[in-house]
């Protein structure tokens, strides 16, 4: 178990130097859209709750589960979708002039 | 390993590839799109790896979850206004920190109520379980403050109280006493003897992690929120992982720590446009010092403010080479962004050069204001960072700053006792002419004066912003 929890440490570590690289230097026109999809990919942890949702362990799982769906699907459709609605307003030249 | 989780496994990786892709992505204008919905396709691919790999014995908590979760975010995200974006996001954060947390929770009490199979909770697992749990609920609460005072439900202003930091601490510690505690005795209670009792202290851990989240946010005042919107999205992401800990889930550690990256990259970045350390942020007490004794000593009144009309800023608008707009949150407030974008595409076919230069804390998020710009049809390339002009800004004929303040306020610069001083301003007072179009001549967001206002090349437009473009646009359009 102790080198599970080791990898485990190793990818989230790794994963946050991937991170940093990755997004650095980001125009600040997409800060707002960046965070809101940010966002929703935190939303991961439907995983977790659909497994839990699924289990059929009792009540208090089924209610922990069906809460932590809803919480966890609204987070990720809603920050997906507002991110696209957001993003198709931007747009590069002017037509103007 | 069994095919299917094989499959579950592999496709997870391939969600983690798909998501790092995707947000590389969303750091270009151009490809910001494609990159969101390449995201959307990986979480997708992530939940049905999940509800074909995994064991699921009951499908109706998981189908009415997704439903109700997918109607009422579409609904939202459908139909928010871009002026409340910043609390709907925090919202969305606050959703996601829950679920995480109630992952980390259902995974305790599986292992209380003797549901997981095993005789003996192994310590990394109990940790991980208590760090889930506190990281998740903090985000909850805390996000769910920041969306208050965003909506305005709660005081936008900063709440204090004495001893407030050493109360803090003290939650704090206890909560990790509690925490430790319940590691140590976990494994005691399933061998049966005293579950009930674990369970509550373990739902009193939840009640004092969401009793801190409420109090690390409450403190914090308007002008600060887009370092907590940010610092709060980096939770959102830190939640995840610790979940994915708890589940031995690489997909969301991997995920949970992009997101953790990213919202810490805009809290830096928050933080450098007002040049203040995060700790700075979280404890400082700004903007409690009183402004006014900057100001060399004396009030100043009405008399002291040159105050114009309409028609005199159409005349020096319409003759001026070079003009830039310095758009502030009362922009967005007063819904006046469209009426400028119209007045802005009038100078143009004039042939007056129009930048817009965006501070990168204006509005309630990072890069807010560039959101309400592009939903008033501005193009991302007229908008500028405050360095790209300040070198220039001399040769300015005139500086239009709407429902901005602190963001151009001189003492930023000159006066090195002001709480403001060393945050990177947009020069606006070295400008050949600003005006400045306020309700009045209350201060700003940090409470404090600015000397702008009084500057001898500086004209006050007093009045609601959507009323006052609107009239120097007729007047433009008379000239």
């Amino acid at each position: 178990m102790t080198g599970t929890i080791l990898i485990s440490v190793y990818v989230f570590v790794l994963a946050m130097f991937v991170g940093f690289e990755v997004i650095t230097k980001v125009p600040p026109t997409l800060h707002t859209p960046l965070m809101s999809g940010s966002n929703a990919i935190s939303g991961i942890s439907i995983v977790g709750a659909l497994v839990i949702a699924g289990m059929g362990q009792g009540t208090i799982f089924d209610i922990i589960g069906m809460v932590a769906v809803i919480a966890a699907t609204l987070n990720v459709v809603g920050g997906f979708m507002v991110t696209d609605r957001m993003l198709q307003m931007f747009r590069r030249d002017t037509d103007t002039n | 390993m069994e095919t299917r989780v094989l499959i579950m496994q592999l496709a997870y990786l391939v969600s983690a590839v798909l998501f790092i892709t995707g947000l590389k992505r969303l750091s270009h204008p151009d490809t910001a799109r494609g990159g969101n919905r390449l995201a959307a396709i990986g979480m997708l691919l992530a939940i049905v790896a999940t509800l074909v790999g995994e064991q699921i014995l009951t499908w109706q908590w998981i189908i009415g979850g997704l439903l109700i979760g997918t109607v009422v975010g579409g609904f939202m995200a459908r139909f928010v206004k871009m002026t409340a974006m910043p609390q709907m996001v925090g919202l969305f954060n606050g959703f996601g920190g829950l679920a995480s947390g109630l992952v980390a929770a259902a995974e305790f009490l599986r292992y209380s109520m003797g549901v997981a199979g095993t005789a003996e909770v192994p310590v990394d697992a109990s940790i991980s379980i208590m760090l889930g749990t506190l990281i998740g609920a903090v985000t909850f609460s805390g996000s769910l403050v920041a969306f208050g005072k965003l909506q305005g439900i709660v005081t936008e202003k900063a709440v204090r109280y004495p001893a407030q930091q050493f109360l803090n601490a003290v939650l704090f510690l206890g909560i990790l006493a509690v925490m430790a505690y319940l590691v140590v005795m976990t494994p005691d209670a399933i061998v049966g003897s005293d579950t009930g009792t674990v369970n509550i202290i373990y739902y009193a851990l939840w009640g004092a992690a969401m009793l801190l989240g409420v109090l690390l946010v409450i403190p914090i005042g308007g002008a600060d929120m887009p370092v907590v919107v940010s610092l709060l999205n980096s939770y959102s992401g830190l939640a995840a992982s610790a979940a994915g800990f708890v589940l031995n889930n690489n997909a969301l550690i991997i995920s949970g720590a992009l997101v953790g990256a990213s919202g810490l990259i805009l809290t830096r970045i928050m933080c450098k446009a007002m040049n203040r350390s995060l700790a700075n942020v979280i404890f400082g007490s700004f903007g409690q010092v009183a402004g006014k004794e900057l100001v060399k000593g004396e009030k100043r009144t009405m008399a002291d403010v040159n105050d114009v009309q309409a028609d005199d800023v159409a005349m020096l608008l319409a003759y001026a080479k070079q003009v830039v707009i310095v758009p502030g949150y009362g922009l967005a407030v007063a819904q006046a962004q469209h009426k400028l974008r119209e007045l802005c595409d009038n100078l143009e076919s004039r042939g007056v050069n129009v930048k817009y230069v965006v501070h990168p804390v204006a509005g309630r998020m990072p890069g807010h204001m560039n959101v309400l710009l592009a939903e008033a049809n501005v193009p991302y390339n007229q908008l500028y960072e405050p360095e790209d002009v300040n070198p220039d800004i001399a040769n300015v004929d005139a500086c239009l700053v709407v429902g901005a303040n602190d963001v151009v306020n001189p003492a930023a610069r000159d006066e090195p006792a002001s709480d403001l001083y060393g945050m990177p301003i947009i020069e606006v007072d070295r400008a050949k002419h600003t005006v400045v179009m306020k309700r009045s001549l209350n201060p700003g967001f940090a409470g404090l004066d600015n000397e702008l206002f009084y500057l001898r090349n500086t004209m006050m437009l007093f009045g609601d912003a959507a009323d006052s473009i609107g009239r120097i646009l007729e007047e433009v359009k008379q000239l």
